[in-house]
């Protein structure tokens, strides 16, 4: 082993050494994928030997993997040879000012409620005009640095913190995982790693700055979340505005990890490019998201808005191992038009007195399908595990699908699990009723629609939570009657 | 496709020669239309094969663990031995129908016809081919075809024997008609293969009752596919009671289409087998039909049950409402897949399914999913599946009431167990279920 | 207030085209309190239904005119906005919606239709205490979600309720009584009855005349077969429950004649 290891090592060191100086200027590299790509993306990025050799790791293994095929979801075969996998992050065009957006963008900005600064960055206007907020960001920099949180890209993590990073990075997310996650792991370019210190309670939402600087994250985003014994932290990923890329595959990978007592609280909101009406164009978005509860008495919350993309395939999972551990999930998905969403999650349970709760709540509309895949597996040895799972389907017209696929895998007696489902729509007679009290039907979709998803909203950051009211009623424009 | 094939192909290379010596048997039959539908099925599984743990249809039961005997087909087997075979105690009771088969051959010694005169047939696959040919050509593999799997392919390749009820247009049947099933496995080890095929035409009205035993200890294998047409308006109660022995296999598949206004009803229930496995698919292909399924799988030893069910709403103002219920002591294994299908045309479906499963050691195991389909907007579904153990407040409660832990467990768990034992209507049966699921609920712990 | 002319409406069934209301006439003015009284099936619902823009229903002919405009132009929320009310005869139940949500929803649309800036939170729930407590709502209903649940009688109160929150000038009550016992129907009556002034106006939709001993009719119209064929004080309530509706026919054959 050690010898191959060896072999592996001065083969791949020498193709480095000659095969690729005098590409080192590229600022993008050629479509397709191979090791030596792999190897300048790793040497773009100034990355410590064994994070290239963990990448080749994944990128062997996934050689031999076959592409998922999934029931409910269709779409034509994605060509991994006709991708750019590395790019120097590209300068946008700066704005002089919000008067040169996009009248439709603007107007979206607006109704969404979004704060004027975080326009100006959304919009890209010049960062001079900004520099308030991006002060605001340095403040809230210093005061994490003062607790001893680490929160960086990911680039920066694999260089200043490679030991946390070694010893985490697929420790939850193995790098052959499945097929989308090796390819993740041979590949990523950058994305956030968060470490809280033993007994720190993170202060602040680690979103309303960092939302605003998630653009160039890329394709294949990689996060890492450690929260030491007995801290907490909230995190919040994407954002309400719609966001468009030139990227049609997203593969991100997220791994919590929680130690003993620590909490984290993962939350979504995700408005990808959905495509036309036609779904052409859109984004796809397959997404591999799990967290451990590694730790005795630990808790991990996810809560997604899932909103965008014209194809969404993400199951955020927490494996409970430790004693007492809790796992949660909370979902809206809403599909209209020709989307589709395969989601949901699965709860492992392993420890004692483990508990999880699902909350799904899909929303179909136009042509589109949605459906929830989930699985609570109940493990020999995890004693008095508790699980509740509500999976809902709200329906809005005659040609959208609601499907639900809930997997119960009990090995233990003094489990006890409950799951319910039920499918409603929005009918004319409900319609009528709220006209007839003077409420027009746009609104009488968005007040429906958010108290239909109210338990998965409360568990948003306030100001989230109302932005994402209105995401929903703006997504649903136009799909009843 | 290469590596499942391969695993089968011992098995394939059996049966190709079964069905030869099976064709050969049939003589001038093997022109027939019918015979043209099995060569059909025997293709089918030459070029399919048979399903692997890998197909999600048969995630967790492993279709190898029921494939693994060396079967002999029981119609290969000239002699029979009747002796020790007493079903004396279900003639006792006068006016019913008792269709008896023997390793799913019919035994007319056994037997006894009360349902006979205009529009009603009661009896074997063989006579009704003779007297109802074109009913049988018409409605033989009409339901069951080759795509549902190689299990059914397998039944529709030698189907020779089984049982069949006619109903015509506005007949209704008075008397019960039971069907007793029984594997000996005394001498050999057999696959029995019955079909039957239940056909209710417009009004009419009927109730079936199968009844499975085991006599010997040889593993044997049961390989039943039933047909089931409900006419316009018609109404049939089907209750299928599983009862066979520890060393006993059973794969069924139920196929059932139902016209406007139709009303069926099936009701099963599995506490004796090795490895179960049922497949209960309804489809509607008319208005306002309404369908229930109804199933109960008491489980001890190292039992394995699998109950996969489908409700496939096509047409519009359809109602299916779907209750199973396990419990699973020992190393036991419950499966229960419930799909329920609302295709887009289907509004104002109701449709409901509940699965809910008490386990009662450490080491038994419950598998449930539930699944929901939906393809239009104006319709009613629900689906809920528990899984979990009697109440400790429930249990307290009655022990502070100075009932013993087992006779208090055996209250609860026959509470639980009777809603499912009360859908019977025959008076008869219900009384003999009631009385098994009492004695079984004493030795579980 | 509103002015009603040969208004013919028909639905799609079927068998094709089905004409319920075959010319109606009515004149209503402010401060009236009209009852409209007929068997199963004379088109009693269906007025209510094309009053407020129900769709499925065509408008075949004539006319309806609401304060000067032409009511039948507007689309349903916005004839709500104009002032006119329904009092569902089956509310629906919407959930996940709180009452307060709804109520606050609809007044404040309302609001802006007349270029009014939207009612304060303050105001709004002051409003709702005091109509709460006028109605005799239980004032816990209103954190409830749209007739979530809530029992046959319950629904018909916070539907008038709702007309007590919106204030309505023109209301439709729906076979308001059906499924009420008489304890539950007194209580709704009265409920309107304080909630009559001089500046609004009822139509009161029933089969029986039970209603009508609480809340007193100005004016009762008897219809048969998508026509009002009588028309009277509220002793003609009285002469309805006493008859029954079989002698309609003949009135019916009479007019005709």
């Amino acid at each position: 082993m050690a010898k191959e290891t060896e072999i592996l090592e001065s083969v791949t060191s020498s193709e480095y050494k000659y095969g690729f100086s005098t590409d080192l200027e590229m600022e993008t590299a050629p479509k397709g994928l191979n090791e030596d790509i792999i190897k300048l993306i790793s040497h773009k990025k100034g990355e410590p030997e064994f994070m290239l050799e963990w990448r080749l790791k994944a990128y062997a293994k996934w050689l031999e993997m076959i592409e998922p095929k999934w029931p409910n979801v269709t779409y034509p075969k994605i060509d991994f040879n006709d991708i750019i996998y590395y790019a120097a992050p590209k300068q946008k065009k700066k704005l002089g000012s919000l008067d040169e957006l996009d009248p439709v963008i603007k107007n979206t900005y607006d109704r969404l409620g979004i704060p004027l600064e975080e326009q100006l960055i959304l919009a890209g206007v010049a960062v001079d005009a900004v520099l308030d907020s991006v002060s605001v960001a340095t403040t809230y920099k210093e005061k994490l640095a003062e607790l001893g949180i680490i929160f960086c890209s990911m680039s920066e993590a694999v260089k200043d913190h490679t030991e946390l990073v070694k010893k985490y990075l697929g420790s939850v997310v193995p790098q052959t995982d499945n097929f989308y996650a090796a390819l993740n792991s041979a590949v990523f370019t950058d994305g956030s790693f968060v470490y809280i210190p033993k007994g720190v309670r993170c202060p602040m939402e680690l979103s309303t700055y960092f939302r605003i600087n998630a653009e160039n994250t890329g394709q294949f985003e990689r996060t890492l979340i450690i929260a030491e014994e007995g801290s907490y932290v909230s995190y919040l990923e994407g954002c309400t505005a719609p966001m468009r890329d030139e990227n049609q595959l997203h593969a991100a990978v997220v791994e919590l990890i929680a130690l003993k007592d620590a909490e984290i609280k993962y939350s979504t909101v995700q408005n990808w490019y959905p495509g036309d009406h036609e779904g052409k164009g859109g984004i796809y978005n397959f997404v591999t998201k799990r967290g451990i509860c590694s730790g005795d008495n630990s808790k991990i919350s996810w809560t997604q808005v899932e909103t965008g993309s014209s194809i969404t395939w993400k199951y955020p999972s927490v494996i409970l191992k430790g004693d007492n551990s809790i796992g949660e999930f909370y979902s809206v998905a809403l599909t209209n038009n020709r989307q589709q969403a395969d989601t949901g999650t699965k709860m492992i349970h392993l420890g004692k007195n483990t508990k999880s709760r699902i909350v799904s709540k899909g929303i179909s509309a136009g042509k589109s399908n949605n459906s929830y895949r989930g699985l609570v597996q109940v493990n020999k040895r995890a004693e008095n595990a508790r699980n509740f799972s509500q999976c809902d389907s709200l329906l809005m017209g005659d040609k959208c699908g609601a499907h639900t696929f809930p997997y119960f895998e009990i090995n233990n007696s003094s489990a006890h699990v409950e799951h319910e489902a039920t499918t409603s729509k929005i009918g004319e007679d409900i319609m009528f009723y709220c006209n007839q009290r003077g409420i027009s039907e746009e609104d009488a979709v968005a007040l429906i629609v958010n108290g239909y998803a109210k338990e998965v909203l409360n568990q948003l950051p306030m100001e989230f939570a109302v932005e994402a009211q209105k995401l929903l009623a703006i997504s649903l424009e136009g799909s009843v009657g | 496709m290469d590596k499942i094939s391969q695993e089968n192909t011992d098995l394939k290379m059996k049966l190709i020669e079964d069905f030869n010596n099976f064709e050969a048997s049939l003589n001038g039959q093997s022109n027939e239309e019918i015979h043209n539908v099995r060569r059909d099925a025997i293709a089918y599984i030459n070029e399919n094969g048979f399903p692997t743990k890998k197909f999600e249809e048969w995630k967790y039961t492993n279709p190898a663990n029921i494939l693994k005997n060396d079967y002999v087909q029981a119609f290969t087997v000239p002699e029979k031995d009747l002796s020790g075979i007493d079903v004396s105690e279900v003639l006792a009771e006068s006016n019913a129908n008792v269709l008896v088969f023997v390793n799913g051959r019919y035994e007319i010694s056994l037997s006894r016809i009360v349902s006979k005169g205009e529009g009603i047939f009661v009896g074997n696959f063989a006579e009704a081919y003779k007297s109802h040919k074109q009913l049988i050509d018409e409605h033989f593999s009409g339901l069951a075809k080759n795509e549902k799997g190689a299990f059914t392919a397998m039944n529709t390749a030698f189907a020779n024997d089984g049982a069949v009820v006619f109903a015509a247009d506005n007949v209704q049947i008075p008397e019960i008609i039971r069907i007793i099933n029984i594997a000996d496995a005394r001498t050999g080890t057999y696959l029995s293969q019955p079909r039957n095929i239940f056909i209710t035409g417009v009004n009419a009205k009927a109730m079936i009752s199968e009844e499975f035993f085991t006599v010997g200890e040889n593993p044997s294998l049961t390989n039943m596919v039933t047909e089931v047409y409900c006419g316009e308006g018609s109404m049939l109660e089907h209750y299928k009671i599983q009862n066979d022995g520890a060393n006993a296999l059973h794969v069924g598949s139920t196929q059932i289409r139902q016209a406007a206004d139709s009303h069926y009803s099936n009701t099963t229930i599995s506490w004796g087998g090795k490895i179960i496995r049922n497949n209960l698919q309804a489809e509607f292909a008319g208005n306002n039909t309404e369908c229930h399924f109804f199933g109960l799988y008491l489980l001890s030893g190292k039992q394995h049950v699998d109950n996969h069910t489908l409700a496939d709403h096509a047409m519009p103002n359809c109602y299916s409402n779907e209750l199973y219920k396990g419990i699973i002591a020992d190393k036991a294994t419950g499966v229960f897949n419930g799909r329920i299908m609302v295709r887009p045309d289907a509004q104002k479906t109701n449709a409901y399914q509940s699965n809910k499963c008490i386990l009662l050691s450490e080491d038994a195991m419950n598998y449930s999913k539930p699944q929901l389909e939906i393809f239009a907007d104006d319709v009613k579904c629900s689906h809920g599946a528990t899984t979990g153990q009697l109440s400790d407040e429930e249990m307290f409660y009655l022990r502070s009431r100075g009932i013993p832990e087992n006779d208090a467990r055996a209250i609860l768990l026959q509470a639980f167990a009777e809603d499912v034992i009360d859908t019977v209507k025959d008076e008869y049966l219900r009384e003999k279920l009631d009385k098994k699921l009492i004695e079984i609920l004493k030795r579980t712990r | 207030m509103i002015t009603i002319k040969d208004l013919k409406a028909s639905i799609e069934t079927e068998e094709g085209h089905k004409e319920i209301l075959r010319g109606i006439n009515l004149q209503i003015n402010a401060g009236e309190v009209h009852a409209i009284m007929g068997p199963n099936g004379s088109g009693k619902s269906t007025l209510a239904s094309v009053l407020t823009g129900r769709e499925g229903y065509n408008v075949t002919g004539g006319s309806v005119e609401f304060e000067g405009k032409d009511l039948l132009e507007l689309e349903p929320e916005e004839r709500a906005q104009e002032g006119i009310f329904l009092a569902f005869q089956y509310p629906v139940e919407i959930p996940g919606v709180s009452n307060t949500n709804f109520l606050k929803t609809a007044i404040n649309e309302i609001r802006k239709s007349k270029g009014m800036e939207p009612m304060s939170s303050v105001e709004f729930l002051k409003t709702m205490k005091e109509k709460a407590k006028l109605i005799g709502l239980d004032p816990s209903m209103t954190s409830r979600y749209v007739n979530v649940g809530f029992s046959g009688g319950e629904k018909k109160r916070n539907e008038i309720f709702q007309l007590a929150m919106l204030n309505p000038k023109f209301s439709i009550l729906d076979e308001t009584d059906s499924g009420l016992d008489i304890d539950a129907l007194r209580d709704v009556a009265e409920g309107v009855n304080k909630l009559r002034t001089k500046d609004n106006a009822f139509l009161v939709i029933t089969h029986y005349q039970r209603l009508l001993n609480y809340i007193v009719p100005d004016f009762v119209h008897v219809m048969f077969e998508g026509r009002i064929v009588k028309s009277g004080g509220k002793e003609l309530a009285l002469h309805l429950e006493e008859e029954g509706y079989d002698w309609i026919t003949e009135v019916k054959e009479s007019t005709v004649a």
